[in-house]
């Protein structure tokens, strides 16, 4: 069965009534229990759980120290390309967004690929817009050809591949894939994305599971919050992620919680997302899943990112950069979407280790 | 001196040191200097050799026995790679299996470790495979040549202490080969425990890393080990469950006699 049934199976129930409902009883014995179930992950996302919430964020330090380690795993970005057949009101990248549209060439690629790698960074997240025709899987699998002399880890964020596509890319040195599902709200999902292929929700929604039966070595799945009710979202996610991490073992499964930044399309969000609010997703998912991976980006303000480093997080980016070219030769005005955390790789190292914890660049190896 | 032969090496400290989940690498050279560990495994996935600035081993004294692990291999394959890495850099032939296709609770795959320590132990390694305690498989890993088994006391990280504890002391009983009790030990007191039953050593990383004062935590467990290892030695009498009793039922057999 794939995740689409068993998501589409749980739309009867009614999350609005249950989540309103919830009692004081029900959060301290959520809070207390070993083994979360899928209905205590909702008793701690509802309005009542935010009353506990330093208990939880005190749980959930434990449970990350426990399981992870004092560290951080770091990793940044690098844009190929921002040419898409996609119109989504909320995405800088966006047909309707005028944006100068660039694909970098191979040896462009290399040469950004090389000044990351100057930093440190031994992982690698590169990220396309949706388009087959100017950022085709052969285009990406030679980049990452070129990439891996200098990366002992790879992943994509690209548009969602056939399973031999992703072989194919495991192949040429993929390791990771991170798709979002954006929204998993379906009446949402179908609003917000306008136009061209993504408008497929089925297709997006079962690629992590895809990128799984491909072979890869790390899957990072997400809501962006901001689109939808944030409760409900992070708890699709939710079962989305404990979904892949009972049927894909050897794959390592993460969760991003991006909140809408200001892009170039100039949406506004749905509803306002707090920093309490991001508080009370990431610990409550961390009590729900306590060996998933929670990624971290610097849409976030770096006071905050330093924050959330002990209530959860596993990995950050830094050194980000949303433009294509960006670190070429780039203006500062064509990228997805804004950066908050503008601190370089280095001020980002000495931050993480002045709150105690180890920031990693390298965590794997080409083998 | 009650030193262990294992490896090629003697090694007179039965405290082994894992180095993942430090909050800074720089801890490690304390923590050997005050709880005289001399086996250390690194993650061969964390090192980084063209970044001598990030490179871990630079906190490992030269005198230790460096005992790089597989980490991250999720097969036989990836793990005889890894393995080879490592000595092609100057890790020496010391390597610990670990294959771990289960991401949720981070269990050893004993089959593909089976599988790895043959190639390896051919290929001249002092193979240390990391496993569930299980007698047939470790029996396989003996005959294929490891050095040692290293069976777990529960879960990786887990802390809960030495739950497999009759299961491994099967292995203790029928193989001939040391057993390191690996991954698990949450307590000085429960690594005391392992060494009292025979194991040959104890390997801890998550206990002493995640510790308010990771240094104090090493000498302790090193303490333990060492109580445990004597105690081990020195023959505990054995255990009853009541007490005996001052008349007993069957004290008139003697009378009649």
């Amino acid at each position: 069965m794939k995740f689409s049934d068993i998501y589409h199976s749980c739309q009867d129930f009614d999350a609005d009534k249950y989540i309103n409902r919830v009692t004081p009883k029900q959060v301290r014995e959520a809070i207390e229990k070993g083994e979360l179930s899928e209905r205590d992950f909702m008793v701690l996302l509802s309005p009542e759980a935010e009353k506990n919430l330093e208990e939880m964020a005190q749980k959930a330090h434990r449970l990350t120290v426990r399981n992870f380690g004092r560290v951080i795993y770091l990793f940044t970005p690098l844009y190929l390309s921002n040419f898409c057949t996609n119109e989504c009101s909320y995405c800088g990248f966006s047909t309707k967004s005028k944006l100068r549209r660039r694909t970098l060439s191979v040896d462009e690629v290399e040469k950004e690929g090389r000044l990351i790698a100057e930093t440190g960074l031994r992982h690698l997240l590169i990220l396309t817009g949706e388009s087959r025709t100017k950022s085709p899987v052969e285009y990406i699998a030679a980049c990452v050809q070129r990439l891996r002399k200098y990366f002992c880890s790879i992943a994509i964020e690209i548009y969602p591949l056939e399973t031999p596509e992703y072989k194919l890319l495991l192949s040429a040195g993929v390791d990771g894939v991170t798709i979002y599902q954006e929204v998993y709200d379906p009446i949402t999902y179908d609003r917000v994305h306008i136009k061209g292929p993504k408008k497929n929700y089925l297709f997006r929604i079962n690629a992590p599971e895809r990128a799984c039966q491909a072979g890869m070595r790390a899957v990072n799945i997400g809501a962006l919050i901001g689109l939808f009710d944030w409760r409900k979202e992070v708890f699709a996610a939710g079962l989305h992620s404990r979904y892949l991490q009972d049927r894909f073992p050897s794959t390592e499964i993460s969760i991003s919680f991006p909140r809408l930044r200001p892009a170039l399309g100039r949406y506004q969000p749905a509803s306002a997302v707090t920093d309490k609010d991001l508080v009370q997703m990431i610990t409550a998912f961390r009590l729900f899943l306590p060996r998933v991976g929670i990624t971290l980006s610097t849409r976030e303000k770096a006071v905050l990112r330093d924050n959330l480093i002990r209530l959860g997080v596993t990995r950050m980016s830094a050194g980000s950069c949303t433009e294509v070219g960006g670190r070429l030769d780039g203006d500062g005005h064509n990228g997805q979407f804004d950066i908050s955390d503008k601190r370089s790789v280095r001020e980002i190292k000495e931050a993480i280790h002045r709150l105690g914890y180890q920031p990693v660049s390298k965590d794997w190896l080409v083998i | 001196m009650d030193n262990l032969k294992i490896g090629g090496k003697e090694i007179n400290n039965r405290l082994f040191l894992g180095t993942g989940k430090f909050s800074t690498d720089a801890l490690i050279p304390d923590i050997i200097r005050t709880s005289g560990v001399q086996v250390v495994t690194v993650a061969l996935r964390r090192v980084d050799f063209e970044n001598q600035q990030e490179n871990m081993l630079k906190y490992i004294n030269k005198e230790c026995v460096l005992m790089p692990n597989t980490s991250g291999a999720r097969t036989a394959e990836e793990a005889v790679k890894i393995a080879r890495i490592a000595r092609a850099a100057g890790c020496g032939n010391w390597v610990k299996i670990e294959v771990i296709k289960d991401n949720k609770y981070l269990l050893p795959d004993n089959y593909e470790t089976i599988k790895a320590t043959e190639i390896l132990a051919k290929e001249g390694f002092a193979v240390f495979p990391y496993m569930s305690p299980d007698l047939m498989a470790a029996r396989e890993m003996r005959d294929a040549g490891a050095a040692a088994i290293m069976p777990l006391g529960s879960p990786i990280g887990s802390n809960r202490g030495l739950k497999t504890k009759e299961l491994v002391r099967i292995l203790i009983d029928e193989i001939d080969l040391p057993i390191i009790v690996d991954a698990g030990i949450g307590r000085p007191s429960e690594a005391a425990e392992a060494m009292e039953m025979g194991a040959e050593a104890v390997l801890v990383n998550t206990a002493i890393a995640v510790a308010n004062d990771p240094v104090a935590m090493a000498e302790a467990f090193s303490l333990a080990v060492r109580a445990g290892r004597r105690a081990f030695l020195a023959g505990p009498g054995g255990v009853k469950s009541s007490g005996e009793a001052s008349s007993p039922l069957t004290g008139f057999l003697r009378d009649i006699e």
